[in-house]
């Protein structure tokens, strides 16, 4: 055995933080030599978070519920901003893997699925957080809304939706994997399907009754329903966030088993050499 | 394990959409040897060489590295391998130094800092280690490629026209690298290449195929008395246009 490497017999499900953290240290590089990148992180959550907040102001001080309702607009925002960045975070740490066709170097190191996969986990996160916390400290300056001030319940909004964001990345993912770049629009705008259907912005019992019951199918839901109940009834609502836990674990192992499957087939058609179009 | 071939590719078949891209190759490479893949576009020769890095699974028959059966066990053997081909390229906005230590670090390579100084006077990347990769020559692009191949000194490595786009004095400089490396290392390299010059130097075996099979395989030497030609460009002109049989005989 080579004497560079160090002596390891490994089993195919040995999870290495080492390599997980080569992969985030790989994306860090990145984002550190490119402020574009890094600009376009906050641009968006920005003009979002502005362009909303002050139709939320306008409309408060126009309607009565509304000015009961105060930083509902801004509120949902930023969870949106959760979800659709999150995923967003995800897919973009493996677009710029093929975009720089690399992912046939990867692919044949020993670096396991489910550690590529995590690595992309922290690195959403870790953009997420470049992106988003700056925005929320505008929304407190410029509107009074203080996303923090949700306390304990902002938790569990964001790791639901965190889980939600994931799971959607891990399958486009694996789509890209599978069929090419021909693929990447998905990861741009699949999250969009969900924005109408989750009920961003208003409550479920605005959808027609027949649409009801595939937006409590969707996770995000429960976390929008949640921070409604919370900032116009001042209640928090354990059962919609454990709700939402559970269907996110099954789309969250839905995702993965998708991504694996995906890979599977990659290999089997011979498109992870072939990472174009 | 002692004794285990490095590399063993038994009736090895890829159909993709009903055409055969590999068509039952079978053949063993031992420890220590350089081995060139020759073979027109279309060949078969990078899927061969997908298939042996357990990044495209076959259709039927086997191959093993190292005793690791793949891609079924493909996580036993892949820190003791890597490969460079044209079709992947390292993130050019990462410094040189940058990537080997990313790869380095997935590979699992000790006392990295160390290696990637090795390589860099091996390969005479020292001076570009901190330039970013993307603003480097394709000559200086592909020995970076060549030092991510050999980051983890590999037992087995696998390399798809590893000179191309470099120039005569670089390119026989890397080929003499190459050849000392396996010399000193007893690492097995299977090397798929247009250029005959270079097959004909670097390598004591020579699998010549043709629209996925194996259409000859012997030792330069052999290949020449065989088929009567001074070079092997004309031996694979031979085989390429289909003279290779009557010339053969």
């Amino acid at each position: 055995m080579s004497r560079t490497v160090s002596a390891r017999t490994e089993s195919a499900y040995a999870i290495s933080p080492q390599r997980i953290g080569a992969m985030m240290l790989r994306y860090w590089y990145l984002l550190r030599s490119s402020w574009p990148r890094l600009l376009d992180l906050v641009y968006w959550p920005t003009v979002q978070m502005v362009t909303w907040g002050f139709l939320q102001y306008y409309i408060t001080s126009n309607a009565g519920f509304f000015a009961r309702a105060g930083g509902t607009f801004i509120g949902a925002v930023l969870l949106w901003d959760i979800l659709f960045r999150g995923q967003l975070g995800f897919s973009i740490s493996f677009l710029e893997e093929m975009w720089s066709r690399n992912i046939g170097n990867l692919m044949m190191s020993p670096l396991r699925p489910i550690e590529f996969i995590a690595a992309l986990m922290v690195m959403s996160v870790v953009r997420l957080s470049i992106g988003a916390v700056p925005v929320t400290f505008l929304a407190i300056g410029f509107f009074g809304f203080n996303l923090y001030g949700l306390g304990l319940a902002l938790v569990a909004f964001f790791f639901n939706l965190m889980l939600t964001s994931w799971a959607i990345g891990i399958f486009v993912s694996g789509l890209i994997l599978r069929n090419g770049m021909g693929a990447e629009n998905f990861a741009w705008s699949i999250m969009f399907v969900f924005m109408p259907l989750t009920c961003v912005y208003y409550p479920v019992t605005t959808l027609p009754a027949w649409l009801q019951p595939l937006a409590w199918v969707l996770p995000p839901t429960y976390v929008f329903e949640g921070m409604r109940a919370l900032l116009i009834q001042k209640v928090f609502r354990g059962d919609l966030m454990l709700d939402a836990l559970g269907l996110n674990v099954v789309l969250f192992a839905a995702g993965v088993f998708g991504f694996l499957k995906l890979l599977q087939s990659a290999r089997r058609h011979g498109s992870l050499l072939q990472s174009g179009e | 394990m002692p004794g285990t071939p490095p590399i063993t590719v038994e009736r090895l078949v890829k159909i993709y959409k009903a055409i055969p891209a590999v068509d039952g190759i079978s053949f063993t490479l031992k420890p220590g040897s350089i081995t060139g893949l020759l073979g027109g576009n279309g060949a078969g020769k990078t899927t061969t060489i997908a298939m042996i890095m357990g990044l495209t699974t076959p259709t039927s028959g086997r191959v093993t590295v190292l005793g690791a059966d793949m891609p079924r066990e493909r996580y036993r053997v892949l820190h003791r391998m890597n490969f460079e081909s044209p079709y992947v390229e390292v993130p050019m906005r990462l410094t040189v130094r940058q990537n080997l230590t990313v790869f380095g670090k997935l590979y699992g390579v000790e006392d990295l800092r160390g290696r990637i100084s090795e390589l860099g006077r091996q390969l005479d990347l020292t001076d570009l280690l901190d330039r970013p990769t993307g603003r480097l020559s394709a000559g200086q692009k592909t020995r970076v490629s060549l030092a991510k191949a050999l980051i983890n000194n590999p037992d087995v490595l696998l390399l798809d026209e590893p000179t191309a786009s470099l120039d005569p004095d670089t390119a026989d400089w890397v080929r003499a690298h190459l050849q000392s490396y396996c010399r000193e290392r007893q690492a097995t390299l299977l090397l798929a290449s247009h250029n005959m010059a270079e097959v004909e130097r670097l390598c004591e075996r020579v699998i010549i195929m043709k629209r996925g099979r194996i259409e000859d395989d012997d030792t330069p030497a052999k290949l020449l008395a065989r088929y009567g030609r001074r070079t092997l460009e004309e031996v694979f002109l031979d085989v390429a246009r289909g003279v290779a049989s009557e010339a053969a005989q």
